[in-house]
């Protein structure tokens, strides 16, 4: 098991920190927990802690960057997309180079249940015309997206996840901001992952590869602007696709394959996410429950090949 | 009150020239009527009241540059009440920055002069607002790079006594508070109309000079439709040390014009020809005190 991309997230704020001196850091009173601590340990003066005040600190963040600053903003993905008004007006209108950074994705944080869980952010976030929205698969890519969403002048939302993760990239992994990231290939369908449950993705297409169904495993780091040239592309040799992601249905990575390629492909798609309000339990428990473990996406993949394959034969 | 084309404004010229003002509200008022008559909607009662205080910041007290909006060293003014920018484009027409026709395209499609302010469109607004609330935040976070940067400028908040009704001004105060950043003035223009009616049925703000004393500000409360209190507090603002601003700044709503004055009827209506033509010779002729 992996670090943790929140865990990655601080320490690549850090390193940031002494190569650029124009990024800033603001919290809301979950420093320890965002891990804008560690900035905060090497830079006290370019930190501020705004306490349990999320919409002054996104306006803040704006004004800050209006005035030439990176500041990144972190708290959770819930506390700090759910002031959305703050973000609409102060950031995005405002076209101010703001990092937005929410941790706690999803029902993976587990025990805390459903008011502290991420599970709307990337459909809100998704919603604005120049926001990019990017959730990193592990440590390493946590790193490089950081460096990513500096670089980018304009506002950034990046998403990463309380619990450790697996990594799915090997070391010399590059991010490409914007592309497709595909990982394993497969000749029957493709399943499109983001976030925590890439490498669960991998894991069931191992499973479905040992039942005789070849499928491809595509990480989607960049959630918006979607890669629609890369979409398309694999549309046009899998005819067959299957999102996975630990978010809401509404809005997510299967809203955005799906808006990406309704209007020009006749591929058939299968999204599996987060249907219901969060509750608590086990990070572990809960995937079991929404079917984004191993298992349940490799059930799911296979129910819908072998639902969907003849029928497409026949039409 | 000279406006040298190409240099900087310096910071409180040592002697306002308080007539020169006065002329300059004057031209403000016309301003903000012709062009909400023209768009045919908008909020005149709030441009209005804020005149002198817009007035004596940009002809007294705001390190500006001519034709440069995005001199690093300007200090910042964001108007949070952004329904009143109409205030603030009619003193850009009197500076010469936008041509005083362009008023006329106010809320046209295509036009820089957005009905509530637009930053990335038309960068002499230092921030996009309206969503009531926000604005101090953004000022303060322009304050702090500021001084993180030590760099000369100063930033300016204008807020609505409505406005304060929203949790988040109390969050930038009690923010701006901690960090004692006195590089940030806040004014409140106390009109005490908001849309729906007067400010105290509606949600009262008093003790408002307590609350912002609470929160550690500076307070200062004035006549905002004076020029001789507005300048003389925002210069008591600027020598303050390790603590914001806020001048409490009360005035009157439709400032001006007798049948707009302190009714909220008039918060966000335009004026007809025929009400546009009395309220004009009324701001002409000074007939109201203020004028």
């Amino acid at each position: 098991m992996g670090k943790a991309t929140r865990a990655a997230f601080g320490e690549a704020l850090k390193k940031l920190g002494e190569r650029m001196p124009e990024v800033v850091a603001l919290d809301a009173d979950l420093a320890g927990s965002t891990n804008t601590h560690l900035f905060a340990q090497q830079f006290p003066e370019r930190f501020f802690q705004l306490g349990i005040a999320e919409g002054n600190m996104v306006s803040v963040a704006a004004g800050l960057a209006l005035a030439g600053k990176i500041p990144f903003a972190a708290s959770f993905a819930c506390f700090l997309t759910g002031r959305f008004e703050q973000i609409r007006v102060s950031v995005a209108y405002n076209r101010a180079n703001v990092k937005l950074v929410g941790t706690h994705a999803g029902v993976g944080i587990g025990e805390d249940g459903y008011s502290q869980m991420g599970l709307e952010d990337v459909a809100l976030m998704r919603s604005l015309p120049n926001m990019l929205v990017l959730q990193p698969a592990d440590a390493l890519e946590a790193e490089q997206a950081v460096e990513a969403a500096a670089r980018h002048v304009g506002p950034v939302y990046l998403r990463v996840t309380r619990q450790k993760l697996d990594d799915v990239h090997a070391s010399g992994y590059r991010f490409e901001l914007g592309k497709l990231d595909p990982l394993r290939d497969g000749e029957q369908v493709t399943i499109l992952a983001t976030g925590g449950v890439v490498a669960n993705a991998l894991a069931a297409a191992a499973e479905l590869a040992k039942q005789g169904i070849s499928a491809g495993v595509v990480n989607v780091h960049t959630l918006q602007p979607i890669d629609q040239e890369g979409l398309l592309a694999l549309a046009a040799r899998c005819r067959q696709l299957v999102t996975v992601e630990d978010h809401g249905i509404v809005g997510g990575l299967g809203s955005a394959v799906c808006e990406a390629l309704a209007e020009t492909t006749g591929v058939r798609i299968r999204r599996i996410a987060v249907r219901t309000f969060g509750e608590s339990g086990t990070g572990e428990a809960l995937y079991e429950k929404h079917g984004l473990h191993a298992a349940g996406i490799a059930a799911a993949v296979a129910e819908f090949v072998r639902s969907g394959a003849p029928s497409r034969a026949s039409a | 009150m000279s406006m040298s084309a190409g240099t900087a404004r310096p910071a409180s010229p040592s002697a306002p020239d308080y007539a020169a003002l006065r002329r300059i509200a004057r031209t403000m008022r016309e301003h903000i009527l012709e062009m909400i008559a023209a768009a045919g909607s908008g909020h005149p009662g709030g441009s209005l009241s804020a005149v002198e205080i817009v007035a004596a910041l940009y002809f007294h007290k705001l390190r500006w540059k001519k034709n440069d909006p995005s001199w690093a060293e300007r200090d910042r003014f964001v108007i949070s009440k952004g329904h009143g920018v109409p205030v603030v484009y009619a003193a850009l027409a009197v500076a010469g920055e936008i041509p005083v026709a362009e008023l006329s395209t106010l809320r046209r499609l295509g036009s820089r002069l957005q009905g509530h302010p637009d930053h990335a469109g038309f960068p002499w607004m230092e921030a996009a607002t309206g969503s009531l609330g926000q604005g101090l935040s953004i000022a303060l976070g322009m304050a702090l790079a500021s001084r993180l940067d030590g760099a000369p400028y100063r930033v300016y908040a204008l807020l609505g006594d409505g406005e304060c009704q929203a949790g988040q001004v109390w969050e930038a105060a009690m923010c701006a508070g901690k960090y004692g950043v006195h590089e940030l003035t806040a004014i409140v223009d106390y009109n005490k109309v908001q849309l729906d009616g007067l400010v105290k049925d509606i949600l009262d703000l008093e003790p408002l000079r307590a609350k912002w004393e609470s929160f550690g500000w500076n307070v200062l409360e004035i006549d905002g439709n004076d020029v001789e209190q507005v300048v003389p507090a925002l210069d008591r603002a600027t020598e303050t040390r390790g603590k914001p601003t806020v001048i409490v700044a009360h005035t009157t709503k439709g400032k001006g014009v007798s049948f707009m004055e302190g009714t909220h009827k008039w918060h966000g209506v335009a004026p007809n020809a025929e009400e546009l033509a009395r309220a004009l010779a009324e701001v002409r002729a000074g007939a109201v005190q203020g004028g």
